[in-house]
């Protein structure tokens, strides 16, 4: 066993900014959608709309440093040895079994974690830009002559909520299915991940 | 806001220097010059013509017509003159002559009672010479002594010599001064037109819940236009006049404003006293909030935020009045008057019964301005149900409605059960028929229509009815504007308004559910997960 430095600095200050963000935007989100009254619908829009124009400007940055170091390709979908991870997970985890998937540099996430980042990446995060921005902006667009009914942005907002609160809580439980339980936290707080460098080899 | 204290005080201070100066410099030249009016190239206190005792109102109006030759003649041109109106949108023949409402209920065989609040003198039934010149009350609306008053039955007329009124009261309304007043004429201010116009419905407030006598001198908090220590605007400043005809109607408002603020040297026809007329279309301009709260004025009027309650001036507004329960007397035959707590008066037999509100959280409708009546020939369909009084027309598709705030007047009103009509009872004379002193509604109505010109069949019942009063007046400071909360939350002031998506009120209810089934079964699905991680995990 040696450690092994997986996440730079830049990498987590990204994941736990956006963590933030994200945990004030589900508040402050569904608070607007009306579920529930915390900070009253006022203060919950002015929060959702600055963290969400924070956000976004991380991930302008986020997407850049992506492509500049390569790192996109972490992201590269595969099935191979899905089946393995899905079965320590429903199996192998209960026995005491070590995690098949073996950190690397190159391959960070194991490769049902890589399609659930992936998910959130391609499909739930642009599925509330968009349908936030249009939030946002619904009113211009329509002086521009684009009509825009914003019951439907509503609608897709609330749904792509959703999803990210369901990866949320799955993500969350997830990270405690390390070496020990606080394994991939730590990680994520210093970049150092403890690993078998010569069999991932 | 400390700059704006500043050059508030600046303004003072200059202005106080300027006055200092002139003192030091009339002073100076004193016996030259006499100080110079600039508030009107007119003291008609120096007129000739008007330093004499006048006999009566349009003896007065004659010497007046003698300079301002086509005053009486413009007068004649507006609702204010002939209480009559078509409504070119819908053809309805409306105006105070011809409307039948809820309060007072109507004018023909009222007239003398009425009137007193008439521009003219002398409408005491259908005989009133309507082209006289001399008819015309300059008065009433340019009075600035405050000492004019019209009295109900002197159609008109204001009190030429003393006289006790009611009759048998011993309350003695003095004479008014015609040449003293004549004398000191000038503009119109929120008094002459509040003398009506606060007065609606029979008493201080009792009509519009915007308009009452608190805004003959309102502070800031009651509206912050008219405020009288601050911007101090009289009614004539929104309702800009010309040719005597003042701009902005009930029958005929301007639901959504589109045209923007008036400019000067750009011709524009439309109504000066919306909102827009001076803020413009997108009148928020502070950082931050600005940009979204300009987007709520394609869906919501002004006066719906700016307008958080209506009589907040603490005048109470009549909110209900019942006239079915009318006519109830002392065991002795006397008419009798109940009151609340705070001495207002909730029964009176001459009227009925009546609930009144202070700081009344207004209802919310779309509105596009267009009004429809339900006129003393208009068959009832629903004698059972709500007649409205005044139908609105607005909705959240047609692109000219906003969503608007309204004073909802509910009450119970004779109708004839035969004809299913609405009707209009003589209620105030000192004659054998009218209501308020004989106490019978089947002659008192008979007397009603016969004036009105309408069938009656003689069969007396009572329908509930509604009118609604889009509101205007009583604009808040800009702190005190409806916040966020009051309608993006479920049972909020607009939780019955339908056609808008309002986030915080309206969802998917299906997508809710799906959505917190995949979100409970996510977190149940881990938490059993750990559980079993938890029984399992090998010592």
């Amino acid at each position: 066993m040696e450690r092994i430095y997986i996440f730079t600095r830049f990498e987590r200050f990204w994941h736990w900014t956006q963590a933030l963000l994200v945990i004030g935007m589900l508040l402050t989100g569904f608070e607007i959608h009306g579920t529930y009254h915390l900070l009253g619908f006022a203060k919950a829009h002015q929060i959702h709309g600055i963290a969400a124009w924070a956000l976004i400007i991380l991930w302008v940055f986020a997407i850049f440093w992506h492509f500049v170091t390569g790192e996109w390709r972490q992201y590269i979908p595969t099935m191979k040895n899905v089946d393995v991870v899905l079965r320590h997970y429903a199996w192998g985890i209960f026995r005491g079994e070590p995690h098949p998937f073996k950190v690397t540099r190159r391959q960070k996430h194991n490769p049902l974690q890589a399609q659930a980042y992936l998910m959130v990446k391609v499909l739930i995060n642009p599925l509330l830009w968009i349908s936030g921005l249009l939030y946002l902006y619904y009113n211009e667009l329509a002086t521009l002559g684009h009509h825009f009914d914003l019951a439907s942005i509503a609608l897709a907002h609330t749904i792509g909520a959703f999803l990210m609160l369901a990866f949320f809580i799955a993500h969350v439980y997830l990270i405690t299915t390390g070496e020990t339980v606080g394994a991939h936290l730590k990680a994520m707080l210093t970049g150092w991940e403890r690993s078998d460098e010569k069999s991932a080899r | 806001m400390s700059a704006r204290i500043f050059r508030r005080n600046a303004t003072m201070w200059s202005g106080g220097l300027l006055l200092a100066a002139l003192l030091v410099g009339g002073s100076a030249l004193a016996g030259e010059a006499p100080p110079v009016r600039l508030d009107s190239t007119a003291d008609h206190s120096k007129y000739k013509e008007l330093q004499q005792e006048f006999a009566s109102g349009p003896e007065l109006t004659k010497v007046c017509l003698s300079c301002h030759t086509e005053a009486a003649r413009q007068v004649h041109r507006t609702k204010h003159w002939t209480w009559d109106f078509l409504n070119p949108e819908n053809q309805q023949r409306l105006g105070k002559k011809n409307v039948v409402n809820n309060f007072c209920i109507s004018v023909p065989s009222n007239y003398a009672f009425c009137t007193s609040c008439h521009v003219g003198y002398g409408w005491k039934d259908a005989s009133f010479d309507f082209s006289a010149e001399e008819n015309v009350d300059c008065l009433v609306c340019h009075d600035t002594t405050g000492s004019y008053r019209k009295l109900p039955g002197l159609a008109g007329h204001p009190p030429y010599k003393d006289v006790e009124i009611p009759p048998g009261s011993g309350k003695i309304a003095k004479a008014v001064d015609l040449s003293r007043i004549a004398q000191k004429i000038g503009k119109t201010s929120r008094d002459t037109c509040g003398a009506c116009h606060f007065f609606g419905g029979g008493g201080d407030g009792v009509k519009h819940g915007d308009m009452d006598s608190s805004l003959a001198s309102p502070d800031k908090e009651v509206d912050v236009h008219m405020d009288a220590t601050g911007l101090d605007f009289t009614c004539g400043t929104c309702h800009k006049t010309a040719s005597h005809d003042v701009p902005g109607s009930r029958y005929t408002p301007v639901g959504k404003d589109k045209g923007g603020a008036h400019m000067r040297g750009k011709e524009d026809k439309s109504n000066p006293a919306t909102c827009q007329a001076c803020h413009g279309l997108s009148p928020h301009k502070d950082a931050g909030m600005a940009a979204k709260l300009n987007h709520h004025t394609d869906k919501i009027a002004c006066q719906t935020c700016h307008i958080p309650a209506i009589a907040r001036g603490g005048v109470a507004t009549k909110m209900s009045w019942d006239w079915s329960t009318a006519g109830r007397l002392t065991p002795d035959g006397k008419p009798m008057i109940k009151k609340d707590d705070k001495g207002r008066v909730i029964y009176d037999s001459k009227k009925g019964d009546f609930t009144l509100g202070e700081n009344v959280v207004p209802e919310y409708a779309w509105f596009n301005g267009k009004v429809s009546y339900t006129l003393l020939g208009d068959k009832i369909e629903n004698t059972e149900g709500v007649t409205h009084i005044n139908k609105l027309g607005g909705s959240a598709k047609d692109g000219e409605s906003l969503i608007w705030p309204m004073k909802v007047f509910r009450g119970a009103q004779p109708f004839d059960a035969v004809n299913k009509t609405l009707v209009t009872p003589h209620t105030a004379g000192n004659d054998d028929t009218a209501y308020w002193k004989n106490f019978g509604w089947e002659k008192a109505i008979e007397t009603g229509m016969k004036v009105a010109g309408a069938d009656f069949s003689g069969k007396v019942g009572f329908i509930k009815t509604d009118m609604s009063w889009p509101i205007t007046h009583m604009v808040a400071p800009k702190e005190k504007a409806l916040g966020c909360n009051e309608c993006h939350t479920r049972g909020g002031r607009l939780d019955r308004i339908e056609g808008v998506y309002i986030p915080g009120r309206d969802g998917n209810s299906l997508v809710n559910l799906i959505g917190w089934i995949v979100a409970g079964a996510t977190l149940a699905a881990v938490a059993l997960h750990g559980l079993v991680r938890i029984v399992r995990r090998p010592r």
